[in-house]
Formats: C-alpha cells, structure tokens, sequence
C-alpha cells in the first residue's frame, strides 16, 4: 500500500460516535447524508472544513461509544482514507476494519503532541511510520496484529476469503 | 466438546469462545473463528445490513439465502413510531428482508409485543446461557447478565454472520468485579455501574470482558443485573458478563427453555485485575456531563437544576425500573416540579404497567408516558433537549449531543433517583423520599 499524505484535523480524546454522527442522522445510509455531517457534533463546521484527502488525528479513545458503523463510513465518505489515534474504542476499530472503510492507525503520545491542527502528514504503513511534513519529524506507528494486516490489506472481511486463514 | 467445561483454568467468556470455536481451551489473546448461536437486528442496523448485502450482490455474491434464517430475530425500536418518512422506509426495508429470508422472530411496532432489543431479549427469553450472541447495537452486552457471550457489532460484521454464521473473535483478556453484600434501599444497579465505570475510566476494559461475580449480584433481580452489564461498553468492554446462578436458571424454566450448559469461570482462572465493591457501602451516582465514566456520589451535584427528567431505556425504562421509580412517587403522592418523561422499554413493561396501576401513579404525578422507543435516549425524537437544556436520565449516555441539542447536558442516574429529582425538580437522593438511613 502507497504511503497515505494528507493534511490533518486534530481532536481531543473520546471522540465518540455521536460526535462522529449524530443519531439524527443514522436514517439515511447514503454517502451524500453521511458526508455531509461528519463529525458534526465535535464542531459544527466539520462537515464544511473536510476534503477528500484529509487525515484525522485523535487522543484516546477515538470512536467510543455505539455500534453505528455510519461513524467509519461517514468518514470515509467524507474523504478521511485514515483515522491515527493514541487508542481506539474497540466497535469503531473493527468496524473500520471489516468494513473496509478507514484505516485505524495507533500513534504514540510523542506523534500526538508533535503534530498539530492543520499539519501535512505521510503515514507509511509499509515502514510503519508516520512522518510530519511540516517539520520533518517522523515517528513511529505501532504494527498491526496479523489479522487486522490481512483484513485491511484485502480491503474488508468480506474480501479476505476464507476466515479460518486468519485464526492463530 | 463437553470436555471444554472442565478444563481448569478458564473464565467463563474463555469457555463459552472455546466451545463455539470447536476447541479445548482458549486463552486470552488467541484468534478464533466462533459460530454465532443468535443475531439481533434493529432498524438502525438493519438497512446497513441490506445495504452490504447489495452491494455484494453487485460483485456477483449470491445473497438470496441465509446461513440460518432462525438465529436471527429482530424488532423495531430506534426510530418508532417513525418521526419521519425516511425512518418509515427503514421499517418497509425490515419487513421486506423478514420477508424474503423467512426471519420469523420479528417484534414489530404497532403489531403486539415489540420494543427496546436488550429488554425484549430478556423479556422473551431470545438468548439463552452459554450462547454467542451479536447485535447491531452497542448495547447487546446487555445480555450477558444472563451468562452469554454477547457483543455488539457493525453491520458488516453481522451481514458477514447471516451469510456464513460465524465471524472472527479475539478472546478477550477479563477483569472481575468481585461484588460483595446487598444494595441499601434506594440504591440501584445503576449505581453500582456508574462507581465502577467512575473508578476505571471511559477505556479502562477497552477489547476486554468485565465479568461481574459475589454474592453481591445473587442479591441482585435479574433486571437490575442487566443495567451492570448493559454498560459495561461504557468502559469499552467487548462483552459484560455474569455467570448463571438459581435465579437465571429458575427464569428460563419459567419460560420453558432449558438444556444450556451453565458455565462459570474457574476458580483458578486467569484475570487481568480484580476489583471488590462492598455494595452494602455504595451511595447514590450519577453522570455529570459528557460522559458515563465521568462518576460523581450524588451528594456532589445535589439541589442542581434540571429542566427535564427522563425515565426510560434499556438501563432505565424496564419493569423492575418502573416499579422503583414508583415507589418513590406513591410515597410522595404528589405532582412533579419538572417536565417528566417516562418511556417504557417494551409493551410487555406497559402492558404491566397498566394491570398493576403504575400509569396512573406515573400520570397522577404529571409525567407524559410514551410508547416503547429509544428515540430520546438518542436525541432522535420523543423529548429530544433544546440548547443549554439539562436533564436527569436513566439512559446510559451523555456524550456532547447525545439526547439533543449539543450544549444540552445529561446527568445519567438512577430509575430511583431520576423519579425523585422529577417530584423536586432538581437533582435529589432518592432515599430523601424514601426516609431511609440518609
């Protein structure tokens, strides 16, 4: 997989799904009604500040809260390819996971401070390395388990073929 | 398999993995692919689920078919009665996907006995003991107060079940909460949760299972049980869990269902950490705003003003829920000082209501009583709160947003103390009302 670039928006710890998409909203699955209130409830004016292409940048705890998988997908559709977040709740990880809608990257508390709103970013999953483009700081990113690697590299669960390739 | 169960050293989450994965044993952090025994949709899930399964069809999968039309029930619960067309449709979408996959167990609104999914599950006995259980709903850890594995999950992960009944589980490494002696009168198991989630934080059993054991929760009715479980995601956790004891087994023979095995954990089990609670000693929580994990004793936010209380939800609207909130208000046998909102979580809990006379304890206080829903719990409809509105709930959230407008703040209490902060309008010890040792 190509290295992901994009230009980042920073938030705080436990983001939750909610603020990801509020309940309102879960009615419609369409991309045009999930896109157009992304992270609505963190801030108002999200859903109008995100390009396709952007990154998003979380504490701990990013996704907590319900099962809605709207939250990846409103996401993706917005353009976000990936969330890094100093920890993720576990619904929202397997959901972007599985789904095949963004990649969840787990950063360390040093990447999280050296990186700020509105920062241009490369994440490397190859090299597992997150690089500031601004600053030229370049920090590490954890590994994914195995079975998380195979089901993102396929692009989703349902495209991994059969399941019991990934057991230990 | 049989032999699983006597294995040492397993919890009980580890067993029940075991036995659904076809293995002897399992440890934490092991990778297995588990047959699921029962999966629930709603119709917040649902139409995700028939959209993947369009989606697939489009790539040349054949989907006309289910891997078992029988492990899956549903009901309706979110968005009904629809406050809109578009939530109309979703109900359209669920008949039709009952429809052509011969899904027989379906609850729907306007139609008999329906309502909130983790309550109704309980209420029909939809999920027994030792079985692995998936819903398109967070909160179907609910479930786990009766001794099965139960999770929740997105819906591609739960279309994947329905075309191949099973998915992939990481085992998950347990925390015991070990619960000693009886709740004080007016203490409730929301009480119990909000200590605990207050004391381990927003993450602290992230991709792990909290399994609840003591003499603490015998002491405690199964519905109560349930509202610990039931917000053990509030912590993060993969799935809540209590293993079955007289109570539950007793519950299921009522309903004529038996045969599960009634597994525990060992005693030599391994856990990641162990907690005790004196129960006998816990006062009264709440919730402040924004979150569950942000617990506080009642006596801190005392006298606060609030300008709705809601009592309802799956941690706050079941019978046993309604019948302690009414207690409180018999005993007062006066009007509430704030609007009041009260929301059974299924018509078998109104349908109670009713016979024994606690609509009319509720309606003589002056509370609007709506149909099963969760629409406010999720600032869907029903009594959603307008800016800088605050509200005392028996609901298990109050994310930034959560029942409403976003500068709108949730204290999230007790079924007891909700109904006591209504008669005062501001936020109150139940046990004021109840005159017990406070």
């Amino acid at each position: 997989m190509s290295p992901l670039r994009g230009r980042v928006h920073k938030l705080g710890d436990n983001v939750d799904t909610d603020q990801i998409i509020p309940a309102p909203y879960l009615k419609d699955l369409s991309p045009q009604n999930l896109a157009a209130h992304v992270l609505e409830g963190a801030d108002p004016s999200f859903p109008k500040r995100i390009k396709p292409g952007d990154l998003i940048v979380g504490g701990w705890n990013f996704g907590s809260g319900s099962s809605r998988e709207h939250a990846p997908m409103a996401l993706r559709y917005a353009g976000v390819r990936a969330v890094l977040a100093l920890s993720f709740a576990r619904i929202f990880y397997r959901n972007a996971v599985d789904g095949g809608h963004v990649i969840p990257v787990v950063i360390t508390e040093e990447a999280y401070r050296g990186i700020n709103d509105g920062d241009e970013v490369e994440v490397d999953l190859e090299s597992s390395v997150v690089r500031n483009l601004r600053t030229g700081t370049q920090y590490r990113i954890e590994k994914f388990p195995s079975i998380i690697a195979k089901i993102v590299e396929a692009g989703g669960i349902f495209s991994v073929g059969d399941l019991s390739r990934l057991e230990d | 398999m049989g032999s699983a169960a006597s294995d040492m050293g397993m919890t009980i989450t580890e067993k029940i993995l075991a036995l659904a994965s076809g293995r002897q044993r399992v440890s934490a952090g092991d990778v297995v692919v588990a047959k699921v025994d029962r999966v629930m949709m709603h119709d917040v899930g649902a139409p995700g689920v028939w959209d993947v399964f369009q989606e697939l069809k489009s790539r040349g999968v054949d989907v006309s078919r289910l891997f078992n039309p029988g492990m899956i029930w549903m009901t309706e619960d979110h968005f009904v009665p629809p406050p809109d067309p578009k939530s109309a449709e979703n109900v359209r979408l669920m008949e039709q996907m009952a429809d052509m996959y011969g899904i027989k167990e379906y609850y729907r609104f306007g139609l008999g006995t329906y309502g909130v999914c983790h309550t109704l599950a309980y209420e029909e006995a939809l999920v027994l003991p030792g079985q692995v259980y998936v819903g398109t709903d967070s909160h179907t850890v609910t479930s786990g107060a009766l001794g099965a594995f139960a999770t929740g999950m997105g819906h591609t992960d739960v279309a994947y079940i329905l075309l191949n009944g099973k998915n992939w589980f990481r085992v998950p490494e347990t925390i015991l909460f070990r619960l000693n002696g009886r709740l004080r009168d007016g203490v409730m198991g929301k009480d119990v949760i909000l200590r605990i989630l207050g004391d381990i934080g927003a993450d602290g059993a992230n991709y792990m299972a909290m399994e609840f054991a003591g003499d603490g929760v015998r002491a405690m009715p199964l519905e109560d049980r349930m509202t610990v479980t039931n917000m053990t995601v509030e912590a993060g956790a993969k799935n809540g869990i209590m293993a079955p004891d007289e109570q539950v087994i007793e519950y299921y023979r009522e309903k004529g269902k038996s045969g599960f095995p009634a597994l525990s954990s060992d005693g030599d089990a391994e856990y990641r950490d162990v907690h005790d609670y004196d129960l006998g000693r816990l006062e009264p929580m709440v919730a402040k705003p924004h979150s569950p994990a942000n617990a506080a004793e009642l006596s801190e936010v005392e006298g606060l003003e609030v300008d709705e209380a809601y009592l309802g939800s799956c941690t706050g609207g079941k019978y046993y829920d309604m019948v302690q909130a009414a207690r409180i208000l018999r005993k007062a046998n006066r009007k509430a000082k704030t609007r009041f909102v009260v929301v059974p979580s299924t018509t078998n809990v109104y349908r109670r209501m009713l016979r024994e006379g606690l609509l009319d304890v509720f309606l003589d206080a002056g509370a609007v009583v709506g149909p099963p829903t969760c629409g406010a719990c999720i600032g869907g409809h029903m009594g959603v709160l307008g800016p800088d509105e605050v509200a005392v709930s028996s609901t298990n959230r109050n994310f930034p947003g959560r029942m409403g407008h976003r500068t709108s703040k949730v204290y999230l209490a007790s079924p007891a103390t909700v109904a006591a902060s209504a008669l005062e309008g501001r936020i109150t010890d139940p046990r004021r009302i109840l005159g017990g040792g406070n």
